[in-house]
């Protein structure tokens, strides 16, 4: 089959908290596929957070494995953990984290300023497409005040698409927005799947791994389960289905 | 391409921020402004000092006699009469630093022309007199080195004697007029001087010939002092050792003895007003650099108070793939920009001021063009001191931590 973007082998993040050590994670194997939509599910002190910050390459774990796209990031340095999220990875965050006062395209723009390869033009075009591909191409000067909280999301998926990631990491996407506007983000999702781009999705939302490939449910630091979805829901039929809204 | 990119970023957060940027530069602004200003009116007075002596002829030496060491009790200089015409004489023909030499006796007394009289000095000198004392005249001529040879009676008077012994706008040259009972006649008026830095009336003076002063009026045969003039202003020092030189040979000074005269350009006469003035500047200078630091902690305390509020953004960025070299050259940028931007603000409004000054308040201004460099430089330093610690900072945020700053 495809090849496995992520591995991860006993992976333990450990911290300390005064004389307490608090483990977070305490020891996880599991390895994510090229073009798999992968839900990290569990309630908060599940280690959810921790297992987001390393695969997002924002921590470095205590011990184990953890390569991204054939790179062993253990023993990486700061500088090079940032051109790893630079150029392979996609943030997507709850609450969107746009630079105010900053047009849609602007912020888009925002992560090829950081690499040095990209030129002007291109920065431009990529921006553009980016936008494109969310169905916002016809608002890249407005500011972040002028759009929806949906709308905005769109902008952050944009910005994360833009550097041609090998995974985007979203942390609780749909948590801020409302049931509609979260399929409708969901279906962009999995749009973008479909496109072939790998997704690592971290929620709370029993409905919302219901439209990825694959779940896996952390608990105490541990994962108590990893399956295939074999029913994928499709977002934007359950987005029909959803009740007209009172205008 | 990098830098590039971060200097784009840094203008973009200065321009969303104008306000603050504003305010921000505002110390700056005033700082800079004020050291120009004040280094320009401290100049300026310089200057103005270094002109008003300059008029008096500033390659000008005098030369008198100096403190009679030999008595137990010291005589004030001038008493001694240890200048003569022979000494005249022999720096005339020696010292080749000096274009014009002249022997001076003075003495006052009353003029009288007629029915007015006026209470004067009478300098007796040769026609070297003028080109030393950089002073035209205004009708007539001066008495020539034949007329000084002959002991001539005859005189060059200055406005203020005019104004005062010829009342009703007579033309003088060719009158008669009495000194001390002496006839002159007047054979030239000298130009209007005005006064001298010091207050004294330099139009109020009667110019003979030091023959005729020395026989007729004074009963002398000493000088009262030797003036001359340097060949240029920068040889005046040259020349005023050249001039020592000669006099102690001709004194016959042994080298454990003082010089019982004393020679003075007014090359010290003007570097002892402008250190004066330089005092002056230096404390002007001192307290327009205190608010040049204070806008320097301004800018330090805005950009702390950047880094705080944009922790989140920073978070993002770091998220993103900024590396800490990138926040910590955006920050670093941003205050730079600001103190440039405030120094080049501040480099306007001191000229500004400075044309104000002179304008309205009538004080002599001069800019140097290195007060504007330094505290050009002064302001791009401080900029990069001052921002060095909240960018240093900001670079230093754990990604994590900043991006679930609230």
């Amino acid at each position: 089959m495809s090849k496995a973007i992520i591995k991860i082998e006993d992976l333990k993040r450990e911290f300390t908290m005064g004389s307490e050590t608090v483990r977070a994670l305490k020891g996880i194997s599991f390895d994510i596929k090229e073009g798999e939509f992968v839900t990290i599910m569990g309630s908060s002190g599940s280690g959810k957070s921790t297992m987001l910050n390393i695969l997002g390459c924002l921590d470095q774990p205590t011990s184990g494995n953890y390569e991204i796209d054939g790179v062993k990031v253990k023993d990486l340095t700061k500088n090079q953990l940032a051109t790893i999220r630079n150029e392979k990875i996609g943030f997507i965050f709850q609450s969107y984290n746009l630079l105010a006062r900053t047009s849609a395209i602007e912020n888009v723009e925002l992560p090829l300023l950081y690499n040095s390869k990209v030129s002007t033009e291109e920065r431009r075009k990529r921006a553009i497409e980016a936008l494109q591909k969310v169905g916002l191409g016809e608002r890249l000067d407005h500011k972040p005040s002028q759009l929806s909280g949906g709308q905005q999301q769109r902008v952050a998926i944009a910005r994360s698409l833009v550097n041609n990631p090998v995974m985007l990491l979203a942390d609780e996407a749909t948590g801020n927005l409302d049931t509609r506007t979260a399929y409708e983000i969901m279906s962009i999702f999995q749009e973008l799947n479909e496109q072939g781009i790998t997704i690592a999705f971290v929620t709370h939302e029993e409905d919302i791994a219901t439209f990825s490939s694959r779940t896996i449910v952390l608990k105490d630091g541990n994962i108590i389960q990893d399956y295939k979805n074999e029913n994928v829901q499709s977002a934007k039929e359950e987005l029909a289905k959803l009740p007209k809204q009172d205008h | 391409m990098r830098l590039l990119n971060l200097f784009k970023i840094a203008t973009k957060a200065i321009i969303l921020n104008k306000t603050r940027t504003l305010l921000t530069m505002l110390g700056i602004i005033i700082g800079v402004a004020s050291v120009i200003a004040m280094l320009a009116i401290g100049e300026g007075s310089k200057e103005s000092i270094r002109t008003s002596i300059s008029a008096m002829g500033s390659n000008m030496i005098t030369i008198k006699p100096g403190a009679d060491d030999k008595g137990p009790a010291r005589g004030s200089g001038g008493d001694v009469q240890t200048l003569t015409l022979e000494n005249y004489e022999v720096i005339k023909e020696k010292a080749d630093l000096l274009s014009y030499v002249t022997p001076l006796v003075n003495g006052s007394g009353q003029i009288i022309n007629g029915s007015n009289n006026w209470p004067s000095s009478i300098y007796g000198v040769n026609p070297d007199y003028i080109k030393i004392k950089v002073v035209g005249l205004q009708s007539g001529s001066m008495f020539t080195d034949a007329e000084v040879k002959s002991a001539s009676k005859v005189a060059v008077i200055g406005q203020t004697v005019v104004e005062n012994v010829f009342p009703d706008g007579q033309e003088p040259v060719g009158q008669m007029i009495r000194f001390n009972n002496i006839p002159f006649k007047v054979i030239g008026v000298l130009e209007e001087k005005g006064e001298n830095t010091f207050g004294q009336d330099q139009d109020d003076v009667v110019i003979a010939p030091y023959t005729t002063v020395q026989k007729r009026i004074l009963a002398i045969d000493h000088l009262n002092q030797i003036i001359a003039s340097s060949i240029s202003e920068d040889e005046a020092t040259e020349a005023v050792t050249q001039v020592i030189d000669i006099l102690r040979t001709e004194h016959e000074l042994l080298d454990n003895q003082e010089d019982d005269f004393s020679v003075k350009s007014m090359e010290e006469l003007i570097s002892t007003f402008s250190s004066t003035s330089e005092m002056l500047t230096i404390l002007l200078v001192a307290v327009a650099s205190i608010s040049l630091l204070i806008g320097g902690i301004g800018i330090m305390n805005i950009m702390y108070v950047s880094v705080k509020e944009r922790t989140k953004e920073i978070g993002l960025r770091m998220a993103v793939g900024a590396k800490g070299a990138d926040i910590l050259m955006q920050f670093l940028i941003e205050a730079i920009l600001i103190s440039i931007t405030g120094g080049l603000l501040g480099v306007l409004l001191g000229l500004g001021a400075t044309v104000f000054i002179e304008k309205f308040l009538n004080w002599p201004t001069s800019v140097a063009l290195y007060s504007i460099v330094i505290s050009f430089a002064v302001c791009a330093v401080t900029g990069i001191f001052f921002g060095w610690y909240p960018a240093r900072k900001a670079s230093a945020l754990d990604p994590i931590t900043a991006l679930r700053y609230e």
